[in-house]
């Protein structure tokens, strides 16, 4: 039999706000436990939560890029359960008035174009962490993230591979990035996606048992949880001719399957209720108008920009549009005066080449579009050959000192003197005797070595072009 | 001169502020009375002697500095222990708060601080404000001081009992479904619970969250304004609190009731209302309309709703507020507990006591699937058929008059037996939080037992001067307001 | 409406109260009387009426996105039944 894998995704996001959800503490990464906590986060007696500004403002822009209708008129409620990571026992978040509801998330998988509906979306609170210590047999709790906001964003089970899968995260990533709400990092874990998967033989419109996957920490981890789970279901139907049990399960990176999380566990009743702390939100038809308006160009449009305006490949407009900081500072060297293919060039190039040994973000880079724009420039002047520019680029890198001075200052102006390229390619070819020869024996190769003793000489600042026409010239008279 | 304390807390501020007597004249003479009466009434659960008299000293020497802090400067005032004092043991009367020093203080305590106020400590009360008679406190019964025998009422019974006493000026209580107004009815004292939001919660424990709100328990009517005066206000930590315009209570009495209607609800003096109590509270009507105001005779058929609507609403909340207490972050932790689940169950089956137990049990029920709609959902339904019929009589009436509670204090130990006859006696108070309103219970007089009776007077959000404006008129004219039960006359009673 | 003892066991799971046997009889009868008192909400028809879980028309209540650092750190550590200087202590919860 054929079987068909129907998913659906459970993804929470963590809020880019400098703040938590309720209370004025930090949401920084990282810090020692509990430093980043006050009465309210820690859920001492008789304090109440006021709501941040930010965390309604970024929501209700995810919720309309991405495509939600917004509920103007939207409710807190609490969610309770009792679990040492969450100090008030109960969480508050929205069941009744999630501020998203009926959204579409266009995806593409190699050529197939398809849109993931978006059941709701909704603004909750994170809960904090707890790590067993061992050396003392007690379970230590830390409520640093107890707060954070996070929006839950629930798809309609649409998906039917990990393919696809990959291709709607990839997406909601790069949205939500782009709208400037979320930073998305999953190794920080402000990028939780939960997966619900069930099986059910091709062509059948019902849907089977399915089971709840956390702890998927990498894209890769989800691809292969969802290769194994849906191996799993089928076998345990198909082979063993049982029921696929409805349940949790845990990915396991490290033994590569999933396990079943079911534990003697307290029957889960969450009691939802309209959170009385909180008064409703509304928002306006002017509001909303405003965060439109105010609505970033997207990755996608730009992406089509890039190729119609610019004459860019579909390939590297990718690239340049992988994150909205690679984006701007592809925008901002182009608009400082850089050719937009040389820029483009320059940043897969070198640029990337830099970040990259020196493990940083576009976001964290010091060079300056502007200064990068200029060294463009200062080779298509003919001022500056690649491999110097290269140089400079790396010496400049890192404080994001002027290229021009730092041409000067090295010395790695472009040689352009025809009495010294002259000079340099007849000691060359005088040096050399065996190369010549063995170039006019056909060897057509040789060139390459002669043009570099060539460039030697000139300590790489030689205009290349003018040196490879000097030394044909004289190898061909 | 006359006994320090039998001045209501205006007069004594402004004895204080001309230099009669000094602030640690006044708070010496209230932790001497403490001292003598908290073995026969149990008002206090935490007395904070040291810190008061530190108090004094500061308040004295803004005082003398000139500075112009307000009427109620240098009064020494007590606080129920469910508001959270910075540093100072806040119980809830519950074992299971343990020896809790909140890290942090309440915004009316902030409030209080600036405006001069000495703290003399922290009062008794039903557990987690649970109770209509304050025997629920893990620290024992607070007894009525007018009849040692009989309850003060509750939940703010150690508050209303402290001021009947005269141990304090006036007190600070909370008020979830008549916390303030039925014992300071039982009591003989003037208590008003303030239009929800008009007094931030923030550092409040809460029961109920929809319905607590914190106000003042003292002598009289004037009294309330000044203390109101103080607290309310817009709190940018709680976000239910109300924006509007608060403050000049004190300044805009006036005992004028010419051009104002009041509203009698029928539904509220028929069975079940002690006759005694309902010839008080109807007297209430004639001398109101003796300072020019007229009164009528309404129908309000909701008040068979009330206390049902407000039983699931404020059990259900409860529920959710005291899930946090779980012998993890603070109070008290059970011993011999064998892992996480048995540590949260042994604790706070051990922690809490069964009035408490039984409004978790209730309101988790309510919540419950299956039963959300049937009883939660419909009690919101209810409430706000409750609120609108509410509205209705205040396009009508300026105010309404009706019954605290349908008895004077019981005697100890009738009560707890028969919970449900203990719901359905908070019949009268429970509907002004249900609609956020703002509510005065002041003294009407007395039963032929000699017990005081309580009159209620409430108005429309945010009408709080309107109410205080014909409680101030009618302890013009009566004074009822002025008797003290025996012991606090300076007789001691057993 | 029937108060069973299960029901009873259910919510008191929920609700991490473990009452003792004779306890548990009494509340239940308790319960089942107050429950049963709530019937008379059910005269009441409310099929039109929005529930309504916020008296007031407050709304939007919003703070800005700014940092406050709270200064009791220790305070808030110190009133735990089992902690260090860093963190409250449970009994293992994870591994």
């Amino acid at each position: 039999m054929n079987w068909e894998v129907v998913i659906g995704l459970e993804t929470h996001v963590e809020l880019a706000t400098k703040t938590k959800i309720f209370c004025s503490c930090s949401t920084e990464f990282g810090g020692a436990p509990n430093t980043h906590v006050c009465p309210v986060c820690t859920g001492m007696p008789g304090t109440l939560p006021v709501m941040n500004k930010k965390v309604l403002e970024y929501a209700a822009k995810a919720s309309l890029a991405l495509g939600c209708t917004v509920t103007q008129y939207c409710k807190f409620d609490r969610k309770n359960y009792f679990y040492p990571d969450l100090p008030k026992a109960y969480q508050v978040s929205q069941l009744y008035l999630p501020i998203g509801r009926n959204g579409s998330v266009p995806i593409r998988v190699g050529s197939e174009e398809k849109v993931i509906r978006i059941h709701e979306l909704h603004m909750e609170e994170d809960a904090g962490k707890l790590v067993h210590d061992n050396w003392i047999d007690q379970t230590r709790a830390d409520y640093n993230r107890c707060g954070v906001p996070l929006i839950e964003i629930v798809t309609e089970p649409d998906f039917r591979s990990a393919d696809e899968v990959i291709a709607y995260l990839e997406k909601l990533r790069s949205t939500l990035e782009y709208l400037g709400v979320s930073d998305c990092k999953m190794q920080e874990g402000s990028l939780r996606c939960d997966v619900n998967l069930s099986v059910r033989p091709q062509g059948s419109d019902e849907l089977g048992t399915r089971t709840e996957m956390k702890n998927l920490n990498s894209f890769k981890a989800i691809s292969r949880a969802i290769a194994y789970e849906a191996r799993r279901q089928q076998e345990r139907i198909e082979l063993d001719h049982k029921r696929v049990i409805q349940e949790t399960r845990r990915w396991d990176d490290n033994k590569d399957a999933t396990y079943s999380m079911r534990s003697k566990e307290n029957a889960q009743d969450y009691r939802y209720f309209p959170e009385p702390d909180i008064p409703p939100m509304e928002l306006s038809d002017a509001y909303l108008e405003s965060l439109r308006q105010a609505m970033p160009e997207m990755a996608e449009a730009k992406r089509e920009r890039y190729q119609a305006q610019w004459g860019l490949s579909a390939k590297d407009a990718e690239l340049l549009t992988s994150s909205r900081a690679m984006a701007a500072f592809f925008e901002e060297t182009v608009a400082a005066g850089a050719s937009p293919k040389q820029a483009s060039d320059w940043i897969q190039g070198e640029v990337l080449r830099e970040l990259k040994e020196r493990g940083l973000d576009v976001k964290e880079m010091i060079f300056a579009p502007e200064n990068l724009a200029k060294l463009i420039g200062l080779v298509s002047a003919g001022r500056l050959n690649r491999g110097s520019a290269a140089k400079v680029l790396r010496g400049c890198f890192e404080d994001n000192a002027d290229v021009e001075d730092y041409m000067r200052q090295h010395g790695l102006e472009q040689v352009n003197d025809a009495g010294l390229l002259e000079e340099a390619v007849t000691a060359v070819l005088a040096e050399n005797p065996q190369s010549v020869a063995d170039y006019r024996a056909g060897k057509k190769k040789a060139v390459g070595f002669l043009m570099g003793q060539c460039m030697k000489r000139l300590r790489g600042k030689g205009d290349p072009k003018a040196v490879s026409a000097l030394l044909n010239q004289k190898l061909e008279g | 001169m006359q006994e320090l304390l039998s001045y209501s807390a205006v007069e004594l501020g402004r004895l204080l502020r001309k230099g009669e007597l000094s602030v640690k004249e006044a708070t010496e003479a209230a932790l001497s009375a403490i001292e003598r009466r908290q073995s026969g009434n149990n008002a206090f659960i935490t007395v904070t002697g040291e810190q008061a008299l530190a108090q004094a000293e500061q308040a004295q020497r803004r005082l003398l500095a000139g500075e112009d802090i307000g009427p109620l400067t240098g009064v020494p005032a007590a606080i129920k222990d469910n508001i959270c004092t910075l540093g100072v043991k806040t119980t809830c009367a519950s074992k299971i708060m343990g020896d809790f020093l909140p890290p942090y203080q309440a915004t009316v305590m902030e409030k209080l601080e600036g405006a001069g106020a000495v703290s003399l400590g922290k009062l008794n009360m039903d557990e987690f404000a649970m109770g209509s008679t304050t025997e629920t406190s893990f620290y024992g019964a607070t007894k009525n001081p007018w009849d040692l025998s009989r309850v003060p009422g509750g939940s703010s019974g150690g508050a209303a009992a402290a001021v009947a006493a005269r141990e304090c000026w006036y007190a600070l209580g909370s008020d979830t479904g008549g916390s303030i107004r039925q014992p300071a009815s039982y009591c003989g004292v003037t208590g008003m619970k303030p239009t929800y939001g008009a007094v931030s919660r923030y550092g409040l424990i809460a029961y109920a969250s929809s319905l607590d709100q914190i106000g003042p328990l003292a002598r009289t009517a004037e009294d309330c304004a000044a203390i109101l005066d103080v607290i309310m206000g817009k709190d940018k930590r709680d976000g239910t609190s109300l924006d509007a315009p608060c403050g000049g209570l004190l300044a805009g009495l006036n005992p004028d009731l010419t051009g104002k209607t009041v509203g009698i609800p029928v539904d509220c003096f028929e069975d079940g209302l002690d006759p005694d109590v309902r010839e008080r509270v109807l007297s209430v009507a004639d001398v109101l309309k003796g300072r020019g105001a007229k009164v009528e005779e309404f129908r309000l058929p909701v008040m068979q709703y009330v206390v049902p609507t407000y039983y699931i609403i404020a059990a259900a909340e409860a529920s959710s507020n005291l899930s946090r207490f779980d012998g993890v972050k603070y109070g008290w932790r059970a011993s011999g507990y064998e892992d996480l689940t048995d540590l949260y169950c042994k604790t706070r089956t051990e922690g809490f006591g069964s009035e408490v137990k039984r409004r978790i049990l209730l309101g988790t029920f309510v919540l419950s699937s299956g039963y959300y709609d049937a009883f939660y959902r419909k009690a919101l339904q209810v409430k706000h058929v409750i609120k609108s019929a509410f509205d209705d009589a205040f396009t009508k009436y300026d105010l309404i008059l009706m019954p605290v509670a349908p008895t004077t204090a019981p005697r100890l130990g009738e009560s707890l037996s028969d919970p449900l006859k203990m719901y359905l006696s908070d019949i009268y108070t429970v509907s002004v939080n249900l609609a956020g309103l703002p509510g005065l219970s002041m003294p009407c007089g007395f039963d032929r037992q000699g017990l005081p009776v309580g009159a209620q007077l409430i108005g429309p959000a945010l009408g709080e001067q309107a109410i205080l404006n014909a409680a101030y008129a009618y302890q013009q004219d009566t004074d009822y307001h002025k008797q003290a039960p025996v012991a606090a006359e300076g007789g001691e009673r057993a | 409406m029937n108060i069973t003892t299960e029901l009873v066991d259910y919510v008191s799971e929920l609700s991490r109260l473990k009452l003792p046997e004779e306890e548990k009889a009494s509340m239940t009868a308790q319960l089942e009387q107050i429950i049963g008192y709530m019937d008379v909400l059910n005269t009441l028809d409310t099929s039109d009426i929005e529930p309504m879980s916020h008296t007031f028309p407050v709304k939007n209540v919003l703070r800005e996105d700014e940092v406050e650092v709270f200064p009791n750190r220790d305070g808030l550590l110190a009133g735990a039944p089992a902690h260090d200087e860093e963190a409250f202590f449970v009994p293992k919860t994870v591994d």
